[in-house]
This record gives structure tokens, sequence and C-alpha cells, in this order.
């Protein structure tokens, strides 16, 4: 059976998830309220402003549940804003996060907008094709802990990364064709 | 693990500038004069801002020309907050606009709200790295506006009304000749696109969407919680709230309720609760009262 995976539904670019999700062979559902995660396998914290994504969390109660949900074995993939959101430390910042994966996030790293960039990544996780990259007024990883994987880097700057069933990426593979990011996460759900 | 890239970075892409207003979809991009109202509207919950040296409503007010904000009023207010801060240029003042990427910019709004330098000429925004969004009332404009290199549109209200009418006119218009191309043979294409005045690429491109190339957000007029939700109904990917929030009463407050309208805008309960107690309103114009002369939405073509 195909997963069941969750795409929160409060601001940011959800269509173009629930598109590459279903590509990657998952059944893909908006979610907008937290007892609409009760049965999911997984949930995708989409691209969008993470503080403006981090206070809708905060006044829906979204911050308590997803971890709860995540501690009875639902995988979360943080994609840019997700990524600061998943994180258990945002730097110079005290701004509400969920604390999935042991590891720094660093906010706007890479500059403004006009410095907002396209690479081609290589993945070994994914095969030898290069992965297109999108990175939009992206965060990066500083520094990761226990039990996260480092899976690509941009120089020195980590911009993929995973933990258990738990993925977070600092660009945005939803807003290319390319769908081998998504069945990553995907994949690992169906094994449980 | 490799760290070898190919492709080690293309800025000002089509793909990056178009996705910002992607990442921006769902939200409320709101209108600033301050650095204090710019951190009032980021822990309301804002996508974006503004940055403004007036809001609409007292450009209106004044009038005379209204050009870009002074430089220093977007850097302060670029300094004082995180989330991304657009600012408005003068339709076809092209300098305007290298001022403001220059400045850094995240997203350039060509507007009508200001006095346009160019009568027959929008800027050439393909030559930019920074993005742009621009107005329009039809699919035409919107398409034309693309032409140029536009990698978000908005539907134009009449700004600094308060009154939603003119913003809703355009988004169903906008709407319907979505709606309508898709009902035309492919033969058909190019003769529409005459009709339209827009390139017959982009019509293409449309047809086989069912909608705009790039994010559409609704602005103008939009002074409630209620008005947000109505123009996400409508289609809106997003809202643009000018001097709806600050010249009202309890700008905090409805700064907050209008974002979670943005999100929940099909949900009546939620609209009803979050509409409760947010004082007045900013005071609204009759549309037929206002001199010819003096609407906005006409700038452009």
């Amino acid at each position: 059976m195909a997963p069941r995976v969750g795409v929160l539904d409060l601001q940011g670019d959800v269509s173009e998830h629930v598109e590459a999700l279903q590509r990657a062979g998952a059944e893909a559902v908006r979610i907008k309220r937290v007892e609409q995660l009760a049965d999911l396998d997984g949930l995708v914290i989409p691209g969008g402003e993470s503080t403006a994504i981090g206070k809708l969390m905060t006044h829906y109660g979204f911050m308590e549940a997803i971890p709860r949900q995540a501690a009875r074995g639902m995988g979360v993939y943080g994609t840019c804003a997700g990524l600061i959101l998943v994180a258990t430390e945002v730097e110079g910042s005290d701004q509400p996060r969920l604390g999935l994966m042991d590891m720094v996030a660093k906010r706007n790293a890479f500059g403004r907008q006009v410095d907002s960039f396209e690479a081609d990544l290589d993945i070994p996780e994914l095969g030898p094709e290069p992965m297109p990259a999108v990175f939009i007024r992206a965060p990066y990883v500083g520094s990761v802990g226990k039990g996260v994987k480092v899976l690509a880097k941009v120089g020195e700057k980590i911009v993929m990364a995973a933990s258990g069933k738990h993925l977070v990426t600092a660009f945005h593979p939803e807003l290319t064709e390319d769908a081998r990011v998504h069945r990553y996460f995907v994949e690992r759900l169906r094994k449980s | 693990m490799s760290s070898r890239e190919q492709n080690t970075g293309a800025q000002g892409t089509w793909r990056v500038k178009v996705g910002l207003a992607q990442m921006l979809k769902g939200g409320v991009i709101m209108d600033v004069t301050t650095p204090e109202q710019a951190k009032i509207a980021e822990e309301a919950g804002a996508v974006a801002v503004m940055a403004l040296e007036r809001v609409p409503a007292d450009i209106r007010a004044a009038g005379g020309v209204a050009r870009m904000a002074d430089p220093t009023v977007i850097t302060r207010i670029m300094e004082a907050v995180t989330i991304p801060v657009m600012a408005k240029a003068r339709i076809g003042h092209f300098v305007e606009a290298q001022i403001l990427e220059a400045l850094g910019a995240d997203y350039i709004d060509e507007s009508e709200v200001l006095t346009p330098a160019d009568e027959e000429h929008h800027i050439n925004k393909n030559k930019f790295k920074v993005p742009f969004v621009c107005g329009a009332r039809n699919l035409g404009e919107a398409l034309r506006r693309i032409g140029e290199g536009a990698a978000m549109v908005r539907t134009k209200g009449e700004p600094g009304t308060g009154n939603v009418v003119e913003a809703v006119r355009h988004m169903r218009t906008v709407m319907d000749e979505v709606r309508k191309l898709q009902t035309l043979d492919e033969d058909e294409l190019m003769a529409e696109a005459k009709n339209l005045g827009a390139p017959a690429e982009l019509l293409t491109e449309v047809k086989k969407l069912g909608r705009l190339p790039v994010v559409n957000f609704s602005a103008g007029g939009i002074a409630t919680p209620a008005d947000a939700a109505l123009m996400m109904q409508l289609g809106a990917d997003g809202i643009f709230v000018g001097s709806g929030i600050f010249k009202s009463k309890n700008p905090a407050a409805r700064a907050k309720a209008i974002v979670l309208a943005t999100t929940h805008y099909n949900d009546p309960k939620v609209l009803a609760e979050v509409s409760k107690d947010l004082g007045e309103a900013m005071p609204g114009i009759e549309i037929s009262k206002i001199n010819q002369a003096e609407m906005m939405q006409t700038r452009g073509w």
C-alpha cells in the first residue's frame, strides 16, 4: 500500500509538494488541522516563510502534536523553511521549532533573494545522476549531532541530511521534475 | 561524501524568481512604512513586507507625484525583519528598479500606486536578477507583464480605498479568461492572442496549465479577514494588504486575523472566530465617488 503522507498546509508551496509526492508513489493529503495527523506515515513541512509557518504551527498546536506523532513512527521531511522548523537549534534565534533532528540551522545563510541560485548536486544516495537543486533565500545546516547523516553539501555547507525516517533539504526538489528526493523519503516510510 | 557540483550556482534564473513567489503562497504581504510596523507585521505572521514611505490611502490623500521610497526607509526595514522585503518602483522607471536591486530588495513591485514614469513601456524585467511583481486587471495584461519578465502577478484592486469590489472584479475577470482559454481549440489560440494582446506561447502555457504560469496574489482594497478569504476562495494564491492594516484601529490584531483567515479561507467557523473584536476597519471609499483621473488601477496597460 502507498504510504499516506501529509503536506502541512498552513503556508508555502503546498501544491508543488503534493504533486511531487504523487510522482514518488505516495498518497498525498493536505493537513490543515492537528487531528488530521493521526493516520499519517509521513509529513512534509513545505518551503515558505519559517517565521510565518512557525507562528501558525504554534497557534494551532502543531508544535506539540508533530513530535508526538513522530515518536509514534511518523517521518518528517522539511524543505527550506521546513529544515529550520525540524532542527533542534536555529542560530541567533529563539523562534519555535520541533527539534526532531539534532542539528543547528542557519537562516537565510546564502544571502538575500538576489543571491538565490540553482546548482546541480552530487548526492550518492540518489544515484550517479546529479540532482538539480533550487536554493531560495536558503538556510543550511551549520553542524549535526548524533545520528544525523549528511547526504549533500554545497562547498562546506550541509544542504541535505537524514536521521531515522526524518529528512531535510535546504533546496526545493518540489520545484523540479526530479522526484528522487521525495521517493527517497517515501521509500523509507515503507520500511517500518 | 562528495561536494563537487556541476552547475555551481546560476543566480537570477526564472526558476529562482518564480520560486520565491511560490514560497509566499497562502500568505499575506503587508505594506509598512517604519521598522516598528515591519516588526508588527512579522510578528503577526506576514510572509513578506512592502517597504513604503506612505501607504496607498495616504498617497491618495496627498496627491502629487508618488515616487520610489527613500532608500533609508527601505534599508531600515530590511534591517528590522528576517522575512523578505519588497519595494515599489514607478511603472517604466527602470532606474528606480536598478536602485532597489542595488539595495538588495527581495522583490520589486512595478506599481500603479506610484505615479507612472512611462505611459507606454513597462520595465524590461528580464534584464534584472531581482524578481518583479506587477499588477493586472485581466489575462492579457497579466501575460504582457509575464512576457516582460514579471515572475509574480497581483490582480489589481483600487488601492487605498478599503473597498474590495475592484479586486473581486479583476480576479473574476482573470479566472474567467483562463477558463475560457481551456475551451478553445489549439487552432484558435493565435486569434485569441491577438484579441488579448498577449504572447501566443504564454496562452498555450496557460491553456496547458489551467492557470497563470506564475503565482497570482490579490491586492487593492482588502480590509478585513473576510475580504482576504473571499479573494482566496475566488482563486488568489495569497494576499497583499496595503492600507487595510495600519489605517485600522488595532493593526496587530487585524494583521494576525487576516493571516489566520488566509490560511483557513475555506473554513467559515475559523473566519467567524478571527473576525471578532478587531475594532474599526479602515474608513472605506465608494469607487463611484473617485474622480476618474485619480483611479490607480487604470495606470499601465
